[in-house]
Protein backbone atom coordinates (compact mmCIF):
# COMPACT_ATOMS: atom_id res chain seq x y z
CA UNK A 1 0.00 0.00 0.00
CA UNK A 2 2.76 2.35 0.94
CA UNK A 3 4.45 1.58 -2.33
CA UNK A 4 1.32 2.48 -4.22
CA UNK A 5 0.89 5.85 -2.54
CA UNK A 6 4.52 6.59 -3.10
CA UNK A 7 4.18 5.79 -6.75
CA UNK A 8 1.07 7.92 -6.94
CA UNK A 9 2.95 10.78 -5.31
CA UNK A 10 5.82 10.48 -7.76
CA UNK A 11 3.28 10.38 -10.51
CA UNK A 12 1.63 13.54 -9.24
CA UNK A 13 4.99 15.33 -8.98
CA UNK A 14 5.70 14.33 -12.53
CA UNK A 15 2.31 15.55 -13.70
CA UNK A 16 2.79 18.83 -11.88
CA UNK A 17 6.00 19.43 -13.74
CA UNK A 18 4.20 19.03 -17.05
CA UNK A 19 1.40 21.37 -16.04
CA UNK A 20 3.99 24.05 -15.33
CA UNK A 21 6.28 23.29 -18.25
CA UNK A 22 3.85 23.32 -21.16
CA UNK A 23 2.50 26.89 -20.84
CA UNK A 24 5.88 28.21 -19.67
CA UNK A 25 7.69 26.77 -22.67
CA UNK A 26 5.05 27.95 -25.12
CA UNK A 27 5.21 31.51 -23.78
CA UNK A 28 9.00 31.46 -23.57
CA UNK A 29 9.27 30.34 -27.16
CA UNK A 30 6.64 32.60 -28.68
CA UNK A 31 6.71 35.62 -26.39
CA UNK A 32 10.10 35.96 -24.63
CA UNK A 33 12.53 34.48 -27.15
CA UNK A 34 11.35 36.81 -29.97
CA UNK A 35 12.61 39.79 -27.93
CA UNK A 36 16.12 38.36 -28.00
CA UNK A 37 15.88 38.16 -31.76
CA UNK A 38 14.72 41.78 -31.89
CA UNK A 39 17.79 42.63 -29.83
CA UNK A 40 19.98 40.73 -32.26
CA UNK A 41 18.55 42.29 -35.40
CA UNK A 42 18.63 45.80 -33.92
CA UNK A 43 22.42 45.45 -34.18
CA UNK A 44 22.40 44.15 -37.73
CA UNK A 45 22.74 46.15 -40.90
CA UNK A 46 19.97 46.51 -43.44
CA UNK A 47 20.77 44.62 -46.63
CA UNK A 48 19.12 43.77 -49.91
CA UNK A 49 18.62 40.10 -49.21
CA UNK A 50 16.10 37.62 -47.88
CA UNK A 51 15.70 38.20 -44.95
CA UNK A 52 16.74 41.84 -45.44
CA UNK A 53 19.51 42.15 -42.86
CA UNK A 54 23.12 41.10 -42.38
CA UNK A 55 24.07 38.21 -40.13
CA UNK A 56 25.59 38.98 -36.77
CA UNK A 57 27.70 35.85 -36.68
CA UNK A 58 29.35 34.65 -39.83
CA UNK A 59 31.87 31.93 -40.50
CA UNK A 60 34.88 33.33 -42.33
CA UNK A 61 38.28 31.67 -42.63
CA UNK A 62 37.29 29.01 -40.12
CA UNK A 63 36.62 31.58 -37.44
CA UNK A 64 33.47 33.21 -36.20
CA UNK A 65 33.19 36.80 -37.17
CA UNK A 66 31.00 38.87 -34.90
CA UNK A 67 29.63 41.86 -36.69
CA UNK A 68 27.86 44.30 -34.38
CA UNK A 69 26.47 47.36 -36.07
CA UNK A 70 25.53 50.44 -34.05
CA UNK A 71 24.52 52.45 -37.08
CA UNK A 72 20.79 52.08 -36.45
CA UNK A 73 20.99 53.74 -33.07
CA UNK A 74 23.31 56.47 -34.30
CA UNK A 75 20.89 57.11 -37.15
CA UNK A 76 17.94 57.27 -34.75
CA UNK A 77 19.70 59.73 -32.46
CA UNK A 78 20.72 62.00 -35.33
CA UNK A 79 17.29 62.44 -36.88
CA UNK A 80 15.00 64.57 -34.70
CA UNK A 81 11.98 62.92 -36.31
CA UNK A 82 12.38 59.79 -34.19
CA UNK A 83 12.78 61.65 -30.92
CA UNK A 84 9.68 63.70 -31.73
CA UNK A 85 7.75 60.51 -32.51
CA UNK A 86 8.70 58.97 -29.15
CA UNK A 87 7.80 62.12 -27.25
CA UNK A 88 4.51 62.45 -29.14
CA UNK A 89 3.61 58.86 -28.33
CA UNK A 90 4.38 59.27 -24.63
CA UNK A 91 2.41 62.50 -24.50
CA UNK A 92 -0.51 60.95 -26.34
CA UNK A 93 -0.53 57.95 -24.01
CA UNK A 94 -0.34 60.14 -20.89
CA UNK A 95 -3.15 62.46 -21.94
CA UNK A 96 -5.44 59.64 -23.06
CA UNK A 97 -4.80 57.73 -19.84
CA UNK A 98 -5.79 60.81 -17.87
CA UNK A 99 -8.94 61.32 -19.96
CA UNK A 100 -9.90 57.66 -19.56
CA UNK A 101 -9.45 57.96 -15.80
CA UNK A 102 -11.52 61.15 -15.72
CA UNK A 103 -14.45 59.52 -17.54
CA UNK A 104 -13.92 55.95 -16.36
CA UNK A 105 -13.69 56.59 -12.61
CA UNK A 106 -17.20 58.00 -12.16
CA UNK A 107 -18.57 55.29 -14.43
CA UNK A 108 -16.88 52.52 -12.44
CA UNK A 109 -18.09 54.20 -9.23
CA UNK A 110 -21.65 54.28 -10.51
CA UNK A 111 -21.55 50.55 -11.38
CA UNK A 112 -19.98 49.59 -8.05
CA UNK A 113 -22.75 51.43 -6.15
CA UNK A 114 -25.61 49.84 -8.10
CA UNK A 115 -27.62 46.80 -6.95
CA UNK A 116 -25.67 43.54 -7.51
CA UNK A 117 -28.09 42.31 -10.18
CA UNK A 118 -27.92 45.65 -11.99
CA UNK A 119 -24.11 45.59 -11.75
CA UNK A 120 -23.90 42.55 -14.02
CA UNK A 121 -26.06 44.20 -16.66
CA UNK A 122 -24.13 47.49 -16.54
CA UNK A 123 -20.81 45.65 -16.79
CA UNK A 124 -22.06 43.72 -19.80
CA UNK A 125 -23.10 47.00 -21.40
CA UNK A 126 -19.58 48.37 -20.86
CA UNK A 127 -17.95 45.24 -22.24
CA UNK A 128 -20.25 44.61 -25.19
CA UNK A 129 -18.72 47.24 -27.50
CA UNK A 130 -15.23 45.85 -26.93
CA UNK A 131 -16.38 42.41 -28.10
CA UNK A 132 -17.43 43.82 -31.44
CA UNK A 133 -14.64 44.71 -33.80
CA UNK A 134 -12.21 47.35 -32.54
CA UNK A 135 -11.35 48.27 -36.12
CA UNK A 136 -14.97 48.83 -37.03
CA UNK A 137 -15.60 50.98 -33.97
CA UNK A 138 -12.70 53.23 -34.95
CA UNK A 139 -14.08 53.25 -38.48
CA UNK A 140 -17.39 54.56 -37.12
CA UNK A 141 -15.62 57.71 -35.98
CA UNK A 142 -14.44 58.47 -39.52
CA UNK A 143 -18.08 58.74 -40.61
CA UNK A 144 -18.91 60.89 -37.59
CA UNK A 145 -15.95 63.28 -37.65
CA UNK A 146 -15.50 63.81 -41.41
CA UNK A 147 -16.00 67.39 -42.65
CA UNK A 148 -19.32 66.33 -44.19
CA UNK A 149 -19.89 63.73 -41.47
CA UNK A 150 -22.65 63.23 -38.95
CA UNK A 151 -21.28 65.56 -36.28
CA UNK A 152 -20.69 68.47 -38.65
CA UNK A 153 -24.07 67.99 -40.30
CA UNK A 154 -25.75 68.02 -36.91
CA UNK A 155 -23.83 71.09 -35.71
CA UNK A 156 -24.60 73.00 -38.90
CA UNK A 157 -28.26 72.00 -38.80
CA UNK A 158 -28.45 73.23 -35.21
CA UNK A 159 -26.75 76.41 -36.29
CA UNK A 160 -23.88 76.04 -33.81
CA UNK A 161 -21.31 76.47 -36.59
CA UNK A 162 -21.69 77.63 -40.15
CA UNK A 163 -18.42 76.19 -41.43
CA UNK A 164 -17.74 72.46 -40.97
CA UNK A 165 -15.13 71.88 -38.28
CA UNK A 166 -11.97 70.01 -39.20
CA UNK A 167 -11.72 67.24 -36.64
CA UNK A 168 -10.78 64.16 -38.62
CA UNK A 169 -7.03 63.92 -39.24
CA UNK A 170 -6.21 66.00 -36.17
CA UNK A 171 -4.95 65.04 -32.73
CA UNK A 172 -8.43 65.63 -31.30
CA UNK A 173 -9.76 62.77 -33.45
CA UNK A 174 -6.94 60.51 -32.25
CA UNK A 175 -7.73 61.28 -28.60
CA UNK A 176 -11.43 60.61 -29.16
CA UNK A 177 -10.59 57.30 -30.82
CA UNK A 178 -8.19 56.18 -28.10
CA UNK A 179 -10.48 57.10 -25.21
CA UNK A 180 -13.32 55.37 -27.02
CA UNK A 181 -11.39 52.16 -27.61
CA UNK A 182 -9.60 51.92 -24.25
CA UNK A 183 -12.29 53.16 -21.83
CA UNK A 184 -13.46 49.61 -20.89
CA UNK A 185 -9.88 48.68 -19.92
CA UNK A 186 -9.90 51.54 -17.43
CA UNK A 187 -13.37 50.85 -16.06
CA UNK A 188 -12.98 47.11 -15.39
CA UNK A 189 -10.06 47.14 -12.92
CA UNK A 190 -11.47 50.26 -11.24
CA UNK A 191 -14.82 48.55 -10.79
CA UNK A 192 -13.17 45.37 -9.50
CA UNK A 193 -11.43 47.49 -6.89
CA UNK A 194 -14.30 49.84 -5.95
CA UNK A 195 -16.79 47.03 -5.49
CA UNK A 196 -14.67 45.54 -2.69
CA UNK A 197 -14.68 48.73 -0.61
CA UNK A 198 -16.25 48.54 2.79
CA UNK A 199 -18.98 51.15 2.82
CA UNK A 200 -18.99 51.41 6.60
CA UNK A 201 -15.71 53.38 6.40
CA UNK A 202 -17.52 56.13 4.50
CA UNK A 203 -20.41 56.03 6.93
CA UNK A 204 -18.04 56.29 9.87
CA UNK A 205 -16.31 59.29 8.34
CA UNK A 206 -19.64 60.98 7.75
CA UNK A 207 -20.76 60.28 11.27
CA UNK A 208 -17.62 62.10 12.29
CA UNK A 209 -18.72 65.07 10.21
CA UNK A 210 -16.82 64.67 6.96
CA UNK A 211 -18.45 66.06 3.87
CA UNK A 212 -18.85 63.80 0.85
CA UNK A 213 -15.92 65.20 -1.11
CA UNK A 214 -13.73 64.95 1.95
CA UNK A 215 -14.52 61.30 2.58
CA UNK A 216 -14.05 60.59 -1.12
CA UNK A 217 -10.59 62.18 -1.28
CA UNK A 218 -9.40 60.77 2.01
CA UNK A 219 -10.92 57.26 1.94
CA UNK A 220 -12.31 56.05 -1.38
CA UNK A 221 -9.68 57.56 -3.64
CA UNK A 222 -6.59 56.34 -1.72
CA UNK A 223 -8.16 52.90 -1.28
CA UNK A 224 -8.71 52.59 -5.01
CA UNK A 225 -5.01 53.19 -5.76
CA UNK A 226 -4.41 49.67 -7.05
CA UNK A 227 -7.36 49.90 -9.41
CA UNK A 228 -6.15 53.26 -10.71
CA UNK A 229 -2.66 51.88 -11.33
CA UNK A 230 -3.94 48.76 -13.09
CA UNK A 231 -6.39 50.67 -15.27
CA UNK A 232 -3.85 53.35 -16.14
CA UNK A 233 -1.21 50.81 -17.12
CA UNK A 234 -3.71 48.85 -19.22
CA UNK A 235 -4.33 52.05 -21.15
CA UNK A 236 -0.94 53.77 -21.11
CA UNK A 237 1.34 50.92 -22.21
CA UNK A 238 -0.53 49.72 -25.31
CA UNK A 239 -1.32 53.28 -26.38
CA UNK A 240 2.40 54.16 -26.55
CA UNK A 241 2.69 51.66 -29.40
CA UNK A 242 -0.74 52.28 -30.94
CA UNK A 243 -0.79 52.16 -34.72
CA UNK A 244 -4.34 51.68 -36.02
CA UNK A 245 -6.01 54.69 -34.37
CA UNK A 246 -3.43 57.35 -35.39
CA UNK A 247 -3.32 55.81 -38.85
CA UNK A 248 -7.08 55.95 -39.41
CA UNK A 249 -8.05 59.09 -37.48
CA UNK A 250 -4.82 61.07 -37.27
CA UNK A 251 -4.04 61.71 -40.90
CA UNK A 252 -0.66 61.68 -42.56
CA UNK A 253 1.05 64.20 -40.30
CA UNK A 254 0.37 62.54 -36.95
CA UNK A 255 3.82 61.41 -35.93
CA UNK A 256 3.77 58.56 -33.41
CA UNK A 257 6.20 55.75 -32.85
CA UNK A 258 3.83 52.93 -33.79
CA UNK A 259 3.29 54.46 -37.20
CA UNK A 260 6.99 55.20 -37.73
CA UNK A 261 7.88 51.60 -36.87
CA UNK A 262 5.20 50.31 -39.24
CA UNK A 263 6.46 52.50 -42.06
CA UNK A 264 10.09 51.55 -41.54
CA UNK A 265 9.12 47.91 -41.62
CA UNK A 266 6.50 47.71 -44.37
CA UNK A 267 7.27 50.70 -46.61
CA UNK A 268 11.06 51.00 -46.31
CA UNK A 269 11.64 47.31 -45.54
CA UNK A 270 14.33 48.35 -43.07
CA UNK A 271 13.94 45.53 -40.56
CA UNK A 272 17.00 46.40 -38.43
CA UNK A 273 15.85 50.00 -37.98
CA UNK A 274 12.33 48.83 -37.08
CA UNK A 275 13.90 46.47 -34.53
CA UNK A 276 15.92 49.28 -32.98
CA UNK A 277 12.77 51.37 -32.71
CA UNK A 278 10.97 48.46 -31.05
CA UNK A 279 13.89 47.88 -28.70
CA UNK A 280 13.89 51.50 -27.51
CA UNK A 281 10.11 51.39 -27.06
CA UNK A 282 10.50 48.23 -25.03
CA UNK A 283 13.10 49.87 -22.79
CA UNK A 284 10.81 52.87 -22.25
CA UNK A 285 7.95 50.57 -21.31
CA UNK A 286 10.00 48.34 -19.05
CA UNK A 287 9.22 50.36 -15.93
CA UNK A 288 5.46 50.66 -16.52
CA UNK A 289 5.25 46.94 -17.37
CA UNK A 290 7.13 46.05 -14.20
CA UNK A 291 4.68 48.24 -12.29
CA UNK A 292 1.72 46.53 -13.89
CA UNK A 293 3.11 43.07 -13.19
CA UNK A 294 3.77 43.89 -9.56
CA UNK A 295 0.25 45.13 -9.10
CA UNK A 296 -1.14 42.01 -10.81
CA UNK A 297 0.83 39.72 -8.55
CA UNK A 298 -0.44 41.63 -5.52
CA UNK A 299 -4.03 41.15 -6.64
CA UNK A 300 -3.28 37.49 -7.25
CA UNK A 301 -1.98 36.93 -3.73
CA UNK A 302 -4.71 39.00 -2.10
CA UNK A 303 -7.50 37.12 -3.73
CA UNK A 304 -6.40 33.78 -2.35
CA UNK B 1 -24.07 62.52 0.60
CA UNK B 2 -26.44 62.09 -2.35
CA UNK B 3 -25.33 64.64 -4.92
CA UNK B 4 -21.98 63.06 -5.90
CA UNK B 5 -23.76 59.79 -6.68
CA UNK B 6 -25.98 61.73 -9.01
CA UNK B 7 -22.86 63.21 -10.60
CA UNK B 8 -21.44 59.74 -11.23
CA UNK B 9 -24.78 58.66 -12.71
CA UNK B 10 -24.70 61.56 -15.12
CA UNK B 11 -21.13 60.65 -16.09
CA UNK B 12 -22.14 57.03 -16.48
CA UNK B 13 -24.97 57.70 -18.91
CA UNK B 14 -22.85 60.25 -20.73
CA UNK B 15 -20.16 57.57 -21.09
CA UNK B 16 -22.71 55.03 -22.28
CA UNK B 17 -23.92 57.44 -24.96
CA UNK B 18 -20.30 57.97 -25.97
CA UNK B 19 -19.82 54.19 -26.27
CA UNK B 20 -23.05 53.40 -28.11
CA UNK B 21 -23.89 56.35 -30.39
CA UNK B 22 -21.06 55.59 -32.86
CA UNK B 23 -22.20 52.00 -33.08
CA UNK B 24 -25.77 53.13 -33.62
CA UNK B 25 -24.62 55.40 -36.45
CA UNK B 26 -22.89 52.42 -38.11
CA UNK B 27 -26.11 50.42 -38.00
CA UNK B 28 -28.33 53.22 -39.31
CA UNK B 29 -26.07 54.14 -42.19
CA UNK B 30 -25.71 50.51 -43.25
CA UNK B 31 -29.30 50.82 -44.51
CA UNK B 32 -28.54 53.94 -46.52
CA UNK B 33 -29.02 53.52 -50.24
CA UNK B 34 -26.40 56.15 -51.12
CA UNK B 35 -22.81 55.17 -51.72
CA UNK B 36 -21.74 58.26 -49.80
CA UNK B 37 -22.05 56.85 -46.32
CA UNK B 38 -23.05 60.03 -44.55
CA UNK B 39 -25.51 61.43 -47.09
CA UNK B 40 -28.93 59.95 -46.45
CA UNK B 41 -30.79 58.84 -49.57
CA UNK B 42 -33.45 56.49 -48.30
CA UNK B 43 -33.66 53.00 -46.86
CA UNK B 44 -32.10 50.10 -48.67
CA UNK B 45 -30.62 46.71 -47.88
CA UNK B 46 -28.55 46.51 -51.04
CA UNK B 47 -25.21 46.79 -49.21
CA UNK B 48 -25.93 43.54 -47.43
CA UNK B 49 -26.36 41.87 -50.81
CA UNK B 50 -23.12 43.41 -52.02
CA UNK B 51 -21.37 42.24 -48.86
CA UNK B 52 -22.40 38.63 -49.38
CA UNK B 53 -21.47 38.80 -53.06
CA UNK B 54 -17.94 40.04 -52.23
CA UNK B 55 -16.09 36.74 -52.48
CA UNK B 56 -12.77 38.09 -51.26
CA UNK B 57 -14.35 39.41 -48.08
CA UNK B 58 -16.40 36.26 -47.49
CA UNK B 59 -13.32 34.06 -47.89
CA UNK B 60 -11.53 36.28 -45.38
CA UNK B 61 -14.42 35.83 -42.93
CA UNK B 62 -14.06 32.04 -43.05
CA UNK B 63 -10.27 32.20 -42.73
CA UNK B 64 -10.61 34.45 -39.70
CA UNK B 65 -13.21 32.23 -38.05
CA UNK B 66 -10.98 29.21 -38.57
CA UNK B 67 -7.93 30.90 -37.08
CA UNK B 68 -9.97 32.30 -34.18
CA UNK B 69 -11.47 28.87 -33.45
CA UNK B 70 -8.12 27.11 -33.20
CA UNK B 71 -6.45 30.00 -31.37
CA UNK B 72 -9.20 30.02 -28.77
CA UNK B 73 -8.96 26.24 -28.29
CA UNK B 74 -5.21 26.43 -27.80
CA UNK B 75 -5.43 29.47 -25.56
CA UNK B 76 -7.97 27.83 -23.24
CA UNK B 77 -5.91 24.62 -22.96
CA UNK B 78 -2.72 26.52 -22.17
CA UNK B 79 -4.67 28.92 -19.96
CA UNK B 80 -6.08 26.10 -17.84
CA UNK B 81 -2.59 24.65 -17.30
CA UNK B 82 -1.10 28.05 -16.44
CA UNK B 83 -3.98 28.88 -14.10
CA UNK B 84 -3.72 25.58 -12.26
CA UNK B 85 0.02 26.11 -11.88
CA UNK B 86 -0.40 29.68 -10.62
CA UNK B 87 -3.33 29.11 -8.25
CA UNK B 88 -2.92 25.53 -7.04
CA UNK B 89 0.75 24.67 -6.78
CA UNK B 90 1.84 27.19 -4.16
CA UNK B 91 5.44 28.26 -4.57
CA UNK B 92 7.53 26.57 -7.22
CA UNK B 93 10.64 27.44 -9.14
CA UNK B 94 9.73 29.54 -12.16
CA UNK B 95 6.43 30.74 -10.70
CA UNK B 96 7.38 34.38 -10.86
CA UNK B 97 8.60 33.89 -14.42
CA UNK B 98 5.39 32.23 -15.53
CA UNK B 99 3.59 35.10 -13.88
CA UNK B 100 5.49 37.68 -15.92
CA UNK B 101 5.00 35.67 -19.10
CA UNK B 102 1.26 35.73 -18.52
CA UNK B 103 1.00 39.39 -17.46
CA UNK B 104 3.23 41.04 -20.05
CA UNK B 105 1.28 40.12 -23.22
CA UNK B 106 -1.80 41.83 -21.73
CA UNK B 107 -0.20 45.25 -22.13
CA UNK B 108 2.53 44.76 -24.74
CA UNK B 109 1.92 47.00 -27.78
CA UNK B 110 0.80 45.03 -30.83
CA UNK B 111 3.54 46.38 -33.08
CA UNK B 112 6.20 44.95 -30.77
CA UNK B 113 4.54 41.51 -30.50
CA UNK B 114 4.00 41.41 -34.27
CA UNK B 115 7.50 42.48 -35.23
CA UNK B 116 9.24 40.22 -32.73
CA UNK B 117 7.20 37.15 -33.67
CA UNK B 118 7.81 37.72 -37.34
CA UNK B 119 11.56 37.94 -36.71
CA UNK B 120 11.33 34.71 -34.71
CA UNK B 121 9.56 32.90 -37.54
CA UNK B 122 12.04 34.22 -40.09
CA UNK B 123 14.98 33.08 -37.96
CA UNK B 124 13.37 29.69 -37.39
CA UNK B 125 12.90 29.22 -41.11
CA UNK B 126 16.52 30.22 -41.53
CA UNK B 127 17.93 27.83 -38.96
CA UNK B 128 15.43 24.96 -38.82
CA UNK B 129 13.79 25.26 -42.22
CA UNK B 130 10.45 25.45 -40.44
CA UNK B 131 7.83 26.97 -40.77
CA UNK B 132 8.13 26.77 -44.57
CA UNK B 133 5.74 29.57 -45.18
CA UNK B 134 4.03 32.20 -43.13
CA UNK B 135 0.28 32.24 -43.22
CA UNK B 136 -2.70 31.07 -41.19
CA UNK B 137 -0.47 28.72 -39.22
CA UNK B 138 1.80 31.50 -37.97
CA UNK B 139 -1.21 33.72 -37.23
CA UNK B 140 -2.64 30.86 -35.17
CA UNK B 141 0.55 30.68 -33.08
CA UNK B 142 0.56 34.44 -32.54
CA UNK B 143 -3.10 34.60 -31.54
CA UNK B 144 -2.90 31.54 -29.32
CA UNK B 145 0.01 33.18 -27.49
CA UNK B 146 -1.69 36.42 -26.50
CA UNK B 147 -4.99 34.57 -26.11
CA UNK B 148 -3.33 32.39 -23.48
CA UNK B 149 -2.53 35.44 -21.37
CA UNK B 150 -6.14 36.64 -21.38
CA UNK B 151 -7.54 33.14 -20.86
CA UNK B 152 -5.25 32.68 -17.85
CA UNK B 153 -6.53 35.87 -16.22
CA UNK B 154 -10.16 34.83 -16.64
CA UNK B 155 -9.71 31.18 -15.60
CA UNK B 156 -7.40 31.77 -12.66
CA UNK B 157 -9.68 34.42 -11.14
CA UNK B 158 -12.41 31.76 -11.07
CA UNK B 159 -10.07 29.03 -9.80
CA UNK B 160 -9.00 31.28 -6.96
CA UNK B 161 -12.53 31.61 -5.61
CA UNK B 162 -13.27 27.92 -5.92
CA UNK B 163 -14.02 26.06 -2.71
CA UNK B 164 -11.23 23.55 -2.41
CA UNK B 165 -13.18 21.23 -0.13
CA UNK B 166 -14.95 19.66 -3.13
CA UNK B 167 -11.66 18.58 -4.62
CA UNK B 168 -10.37 17.42 -1.26
CA UNK B 169 -13.54 15.37 -0.73
CA UNK B 170 -13.08 13.72 -4.13
CA UNK B 171 -9.48 12.87 -3.34
CA UNK B 172 -10.44 11.48 0.07
CA UNK B 173 -12.82 9.20 -1.78
CA UNK B 174 -9.88 7.92 -3.79
CA UNK B 175 -9.87 10.05 -6.93
CA UNK B 176 -6.48 10.82 -8.45
CA UNK B 177 -5.66 14.52 -8.80
CA UNK B 178 -6.32 14.32 -12.54
CA UNK B 179 -9.64 12.57 -12.06
CA UNK B 180 -10.68 15.03 -9.35
CA UNK B 181 -9.78 17.90 -11.65
CA UNK B 182 -11.69 16.54 -14.63
CA UNK B 183 -14.77 15.40 -12.75
CA UNK B 184 -15.05 18.03 -10.03
CA UNK B 185 -13.11 21.18 -10.84
CA UNK B 186 -13.70 21.38 -14.60
CA UNK B 187 -17.52 21.30 -14.43
CA UNK B 188 -17.49 24.03 -11.78
CA UNK B 189 -15.18 26.34 -13.74
CA UNK B 190 -16.90 25.62 -17.07
CA UNK B 191 -18.51 29.10 -17.31
CA UNK B 192 -15.05 30.66 -16.88
CA UNK B 193 -13.68 28.38 -19.60
CA UNK B 194 -16.48 29.46 -21.92
CA UNK B 195 -15.89 33.15 -21.30
CA UNK B 196 -12.12 32.68 -21.68
CA UNK B 197 -12.73 30.89 -24.99
CA UNK B 198 -15.04 33.63 -26.23
CA UNK B 199 -12.57 36.32 -25.19
CA UNK B 200 -9.66 34.62 -26.99
CA UNK B 201 -11.94 34.07 -30.00
CA UNK B 202 -13.01 37.73 -30.28
CA UNK B 203 -9.46 38.97 -29.68
CA UNK B 204 -8.25 36.81 -32.53
CA UNK B 205 -11.08 37.94 -34.81
CA UNK B 206 -10.19 41.54 -34.04
CA UNK B 207 -6.43 41.63 -34.47
CA UNK B 208 -5.08 43.48 -37.47
CA UNK B 209 -1.57 44.59 -36.45
CA UNK B 210 -0.03 41.28 -35.34
CA UNK B 211 -1.68 39.38 -38.20
CA UNK B 212 -0.29 41.90 -40.71
CA UNK B 213 3.22 41.20 -39.48
CA UNK B 214 3.10 37.40 -39.30
CA UNK B 215 0.77 36.63 -42.19
CA UNK B 216 2.01 35.50 -45.57
CA UNK B 217 0.79 35.33 -49.14
CA UNK B 218 -2.86 34.34 -49.48
CA UNK B 219 -3.56 34.55 -45.75
CA UNK B 220 -5.51 37.80 -45.54
CA UNK B 221 -7.77 37.66 -42.52
CA UNK B 222 -10.95 39.70 -42.20
CA UNK B 223 -9.40 42.56 -40.17
CA UNK B 224 -6.57 42.92 -42.69
CA UNK B 225 -9.14 43.07 -45.48
CA UNK B 226 -11.31 45.57 -43.58
CA UNK B 227 -8.31 47.71 -42.67
CA UNK B 228 -7.14 48.06 -46.24
CA UNK B 229 -10.64 48.98 -47.38
CA UNK B 230 -11.18 51.43 -44.50
CA UNK B 231 -7.89 53.16 -45.26
CA UNK B 232 -9.30 54.11 -48.65
CA UNK B 233 -12.29 55.76 -47.02
CA UNK B 234 -15.76 54.87 -45.76
CA UNK B 235 -17.70 52.18 -47.58
CA UNK B 236 -21.32 51.15 -46.91
CA UNK B 237 -20.36 47.49 -47.26
CA UNK B 238 -18.20 47.80 -44.13
CA UNK B 239 -21.19 49.35 -42.34
CA UNK B 240 -23.26 46.30 -43.28
CA UNK B 241 -20.52 44.01 -41.98
CA UNK B 242 -20.30 46.04 -38.76
CA UNK B 243 -24.06 45.78 -38.25
CA UNK B 244 -23.95 42.00 -38.60
CA UNK B 245 -21.04 41.76 -36.12
CA UNK B 246 -22.85 43.98 -33.61
CA UNK B 247 -26.00 41.90 -34.02
CA UNK B 248 -24.20 38.58 -33.45
CA UNK B 249 -22.24 39.83 -30.44
CA UNK B 250 -25.36 41.33 -28.86
CA UNK B 251 -27.33 38.11 -29.35
CA UNK B 252 -24.57 35.94 -27.86
CA UNK B 253 -24.24 38.32 -24.89
CA UNK B 254 -27.99 38.37 -24.34
CA UNK B 255 -28.24 34.57 -24.39
CA UNK B 256 -25.26 34.23 -22.04
CA UNK B 257 -26.75 36.77 -19.64
CA UNK B 258 -30.15 35.09 -19.74
CA UNK B 259 -28.66 31.64 -19.09
CA UNK B 260 -26.55 32.85 -16.17
CA UNK B 261 -29.52 34.68 -14.66
CA UNK B 262 -31.71 31.60 -14.96
CA UNK B 263 -29.03 29.52 -13.29
CA UNK B 264 -28.66 32.06 -10.50
CA UNK B 265 -32.40 32.00 -9.86
CA UNK B 266 -32.49 28.22 -9.88
CA UNK B 267 -29.61 28.09 -7.40
CA UNK B 268 -31.40 30.51 -5.14
CA UNK B 269 -34.55 28.44 -5.39
CA UNK B 270 -32.64 25.25 -4.62
CA UNK B 271 -31.10 26.80 -1.53
CA UNK B 272 -34.29 28.20 -0.05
Amino acid sequence: MKKVTERLKRHAEHGKRWVIAVPTLWLMLFFALPFLIVLKIAFAESAIAIPPYTQLLTMADEAFDLHVYFGNFIFLSEDALYLTAYLNSLKMAAISTFLCLLIGYPMAYHIARAKPSTQTVLLLLILLPSWTSFLIRIYAWIGILKSNGILNNALMWLGVVDQPLTILNTNVAVYIGIVYAYLPFMILPLYANLVKHDHSLIEASQDLGARWLQSFWRITFPLSRNGIIAGSMLVFIPVVGEYVIPELLGGTNSLVIGKVLWQEFFNNRDWPLASSLALIMLLLLMLPIHFFRKYQEKEWEEGK
Amino acid sequence: MKPPIRFSSVMFWFGMAFLYLPMLSLVIYSFNSSRLVTVWAGWSTKWYGELFRDEGLMAAVWRSLEVAFWSANTAVCLGVLASVALTRFGRFRGRSMLHSLVAAPLVMPDVIIGLSLLLLFVSMTDVLGWPHQRGLFTIWIAHATFGTAYATVVISSRLKELDRSFVEAAMDLGATPVKAFVQVTLPIIMPALVSAWLLAFTLSLDDVVIASFVSGPGATTLPIEVFSSVRLGVSPKINALATLIILIVSLVTLVAWWLSRRKLKRDKFARS
